[in-house]
């Protein structure tokens, strides 16, 4: 059964006389990839900051499980579930792979006047090691994070989001610059992850999204052009002129 | 072994500070005190600017708040209680720090520095534009505070030893303090502030809260080191809220490595004594009087020699040493 977890509706944003995102509504579902694609300055990672909290929405409102969060800033919204990741890899390069995700992970448990040494707050252990366990990262763990390669400081970026036991995850990019052995790693571990989380994808990969998403999210300029199954998207004309080119 | 090493080191240390005034004169004393006020107002820096991130060029307002107030609500006639004085002078100076900081705080990089700067000389033209701390000429503090429960007196500072000493435990105890302080999940927390506060925020800490935090806390380390100042010299003026204060004990933290609370005890002794070097009319004579150019020279000089500060030295060494022995072999 599936139940959406986050809904964002008629979102817009403006930068100054520049509408980046335009009345656009979507859901995310648990058990489901969700995928947003289009073209450069389309207005994909604004829509993510926007779901994020990181920018806030001139109109529209955001639910996540049934509650208003339009109003919510960043790091509310996460505690409350909901995982993001960067475009651009946001690891803690000097620490092991096991301390990135540790520390990521102790957002669930702060304690400001807490004097344990970090490395021994249990909760955050364990959490870290879930998350690598899911990620794939788990024989990784006292590397340093700076040194693992491309596709490993992308899964380490996946870890990290998923060490704080998010429900809804917004993946900005995470194939970008991967080889092909890597993409494949990496859309294993998403689809393992579909049944617990519910997955929103900006993605490039056009074969990629085609193989993972269950829905599919079509933006130009900004506004949703068309949304459905992979079969319509790929099926749809307008699809087809806007985005994947006349001559498919 | 490194640890074993690292303690020894440490404890020969200490056994030396502890005997030092058996055999400096008072002189040298004084000069020692004042370093470790220094060491302790440039630790409180450091948790802003190294370990958190936030690059203060207004540090100096809370010192001299701090010395402010202990001068100024210190009995003329007798010593005043530290039992008040103390956590008064920190809590001033942790006022101005909560009012400012979270104004200052919404800014970031090059205009959190200019913000910070500016509420510095706030301070500073208060107390030199206004007749409420005797203007340009400051004011006297005749007694050191002394700790007294009731009409017992548990502790008079007022020698110099004892000074030297009291002085060196509140080094320590900041010294421990903030050591722990980075251990813990807030330090932690800190750390990965300084790094990446997009990703903190994204995990879900509320950086701001955190950065208020330790902006507090340092600007009530810096009335420590600001109370201890008064104390020490009996006499404060605006200068100690001027803004060269506050690139001085930078500067301070800069040289000695950002990020190792140790470095900023290093840069604090390292600067402190390149001041006397350069001011020693015995070395330099006619010229010591123009000891600011040589001053400046030498400050260049270490910037341009030491990219990670003193503390990053035998890093910096071993690196070199690394690639001195890697490069004959890649070479072949």
């Amino acid at each position: 059964m599936t139940q959406t977890l986050l809904s964002a509706q008629h979102i817009t944003r403006r930068f100054g006389g520049l509408t980046a995102i335009d009345n656009v509504s979507l859901e995310l579902k648990r058990g489901a990839v969700h995928a947003v694609i289009g073209t450069n300055g389309a207005g994909k990672s604004t829509l993510v900051s926007v779901l994020s909290g990181e920018l806030a929405p001139n109109e529209g409102t955001i639910h996540m499980n049934q509650q208003n969060i339009t109003d919510w800033p960043q790091p509310r919204r996460a505690r409350a579930g909901l995982g993001r990741s960067y475009q651009r890899t946001t690891i803690f390069p000097s620490l092991t792979v096991h301390e990135n995700c540790r520390l990521t992970a102790q957002a669930n448990h702060q304690h400001f006047w807490s004097w344990t040494p970090t490395s021994r707050c249990l909760k955050s252990n364990e959490a870290a090691d879930r998350a690598l366990e899911l990620a794939g990262l788990s024989g990784f763990g006292d590397q340093i994070a700076g040194l693992l390669s491309h596709g490993g400081k992308r899964q380490l970026e996946i870890a990290m989001s998923l060490s704080t036991h998010p429900s809804v995850l917004l993946l900005d990019e995470p194939l970008a610059g991967m080889g092909s052995e890597e993409t494949d790693r990496m859309l294993n571990l998403l689809a393992s992850l579909k049944s617990e989380h519910a997955i929103l994808l900006v993605e490039h990969d056009m074969d990629a999204v085609f193989r993972i998403s269950d829905e599919i999210t079509v933006m130009v300029n900004g506004a949703v052009i068309a949304h459905g199954d992979p079969a319509s998207i790929k099926a749809n004309p307008l699809v087809q002129t806007a985005y994947l080119g006349d001559d498919e | 072994m490194r640890f074993i090493l690292r303690a020894v080191l440490l404890l020969v240390l200490l056994a030396l500070v502890l005997s030092l005034p058996s055999f400096a004169s008072s002189y040298y004393l004084g000069l020692v005190i004042k370093i470790m006020i220094y060491a302790l107002f440039a630790l409180s820096l450091q948790l802003l600017v190294g370990c958190t991130g936030l690059v203060s060029l207004g540090h100096s307002a809370f010192f001299g708040i701090a010395a402010y107030f202990v001068t100024l609500l210190s009995p003329e006639s007798g010593a005043g209680n530290m039992l008040w004085l103390l956590p008064g002078a920190m809590l001033a100076a942790m006022g101005y720090a909560v009012v400012t900081g979270a104004l200052a705080l919404r800014t970031k990089g090059i205009y959190f520095i200019m913000v910070t700067l500016a509420f510095a000389q706030m301070a500073y033209y208060v107390f030199h534009d206004t007749a409420l701390g005797g203007g340009t000429d400051g004011i006297y503090l005749y007694f050191r505070p002394e700790i007294r429960l009731g009409d017992w007196v548990v502790l008079n500072i007022d020698n110099q030893f004892v000074f030297y000493v009291f002085t060196l435990a509140c080094l320590l105890l900041t010294w421990a303090f903030l050591a722990l302080l980075m251990r813990s999940r807030f330090g932690a927390a800190l750390t990965g502030i300084r790094v990446n506060e997009q990703r903190m925020r994204a995990a879900g800490f509320s950086t701001f809260k955190y950065k208020l935090i330790a902006y507090v806390i340092g600007c009530g380390l810096a009335g420590v080191a600001g109370f201890l100042y008064a104390a020490k010299d009996g006499y404060v003026n605006p200068e100690l809220l001027a803004w060269e204060q506050s690139g001085l004990v930078l500067l301070m933290v800069i040289l000695g490595g950002m990020g190792r609370l140790w470095g900023a005890v290093l840069g604090a002794v390292a600067l402190t004594l390149l001041q006397e070097l350069f001011q020693s009319h015995a070395l330099f004579g006619e010229f010591a009087s123009r000891w600011h150019l040589t001053f400046g020279l030498a400050i260049i000089a270490l910037v341009a020699v030491l990219p990670q500060g003193l503390a990053g030295l035998p890093e910096q060494l071993r690196n070199r040493r690394r690639s001195k022995s890697i490069s004959p072999a890649s070479a072949q």
